[in-house]
């Protein structure tokens, strides 16, 4: 029965979907959380999505079969922390400047509402199957 | 004269079980909607149907019907080709079509029971 596979391929978006919105948490909690030196501060996490095919593969298998996804890492994005001049921050180095993370919020936002549909989307798939699978179980019952 | 089951059923055994492939294939794109380089893919229908005709025919029992790229309407920057109010749509039409096929099977399991009983 190929229902399975469509419950384990919704199951495995919800799945990313969650690690996603939880990257977004992170990111958005720890925005103003400042450090005194560059190198210790928070970096903005994002989760890497890979579609594996039902043959296992990262590449397309030639017969049918659908795609899960899989979050193959969580990867830091790389940008420069800001710095900023508040010597009155007990945080300061001797400078006077304290380092921020490199969140941007707004992008966050749009990721978290991307995040949430993307949910739903899966939610969504799960109770259509649901009707089709309880649709064939009743099959025959006149 | 016997009634043979196969025939009675007609084509919906069929279109049942291309319908639950196409769920699958659509259940796939929809859950890589943000996966990059993904490209969204679909069977065409009527194809299927005739494949699996002549499968029946043959009965050899290849089960691998021919996927179809999706082309989208406006290409994403990262490659993928996943437009989710599309494969919604799709998905929610696929659906409905299972729910049709399984009516009609039902009506064919009634009008069996009514020749078998005689009323």
């Amino acid at each position: 029965m190929s229902f399975d596979s469509i419950y384990r391929i919704a199951g495995s978006a919800m799945n990313a979907q969650t690690v996603r919105l939880n990257t977004v948490a992170s990111n958005l909690a720890n925005a103003e959380s400042a450090s005194s030196s560059a190198a210790d501060v928070y970096k903005a996490r994002k989760p890497v999505f890979a579609a594996i095919y039902e043959n296992g593969q990262l590449t397309r298998s030639v017969g049918m079969g659908g795609a899960h996804v899989q979050v193959l890492d969580v990867v830091t994005t790389g940008r420069e922390p800001q710095r900023r001049y508040e010597p009155s921050n007990p945080l300061a180095d001797n400078r006077g400047y304290v380092y921020y993370p490199d969140v941007n919020s707004i992008e966050e936002m749009t990721d978290m509402m991307s995040a949430t549909r993307s949910f739903e989307t899966s939610v969504e798939v799960l109770n259509k199957v649901k009707s089709m699978q309880q649709g064939l179980l009743r099959l025959g019952e006149i | 004269m016997s009634i043979q089951i196969e025939k009675a059923f007609a084509v919906h055994a069929q279109a049942m079980e291309v319908r639950m492939q196409r769920s699958e294939i659509l259940a796939a794109n929809l859950a890589n909607e943000s996966t990059p380089g993904f490209q969204a893919r679909d069977i065409d229908f009527s194809s299927a149907m005739r494949q699996l005709e002549q499968r029946s025919a043959r009965s050899d029992g290849a089960r691998t019907l021919e996927l179809k790229y999706r082309v989208p309407h406006q290409a994403s920057q990262d490659g993928n080709t996943v437009e989710l109010a599309v494969e919604q749509a799709e998905f929610a039409r696929n659906a409905m079509d299972f729910q049709t096929s399984l009516t009609f099977l039902t009506m064919k399991f009634s009008g069996l029971k009514k020749a078998i009983e005689g009323q």
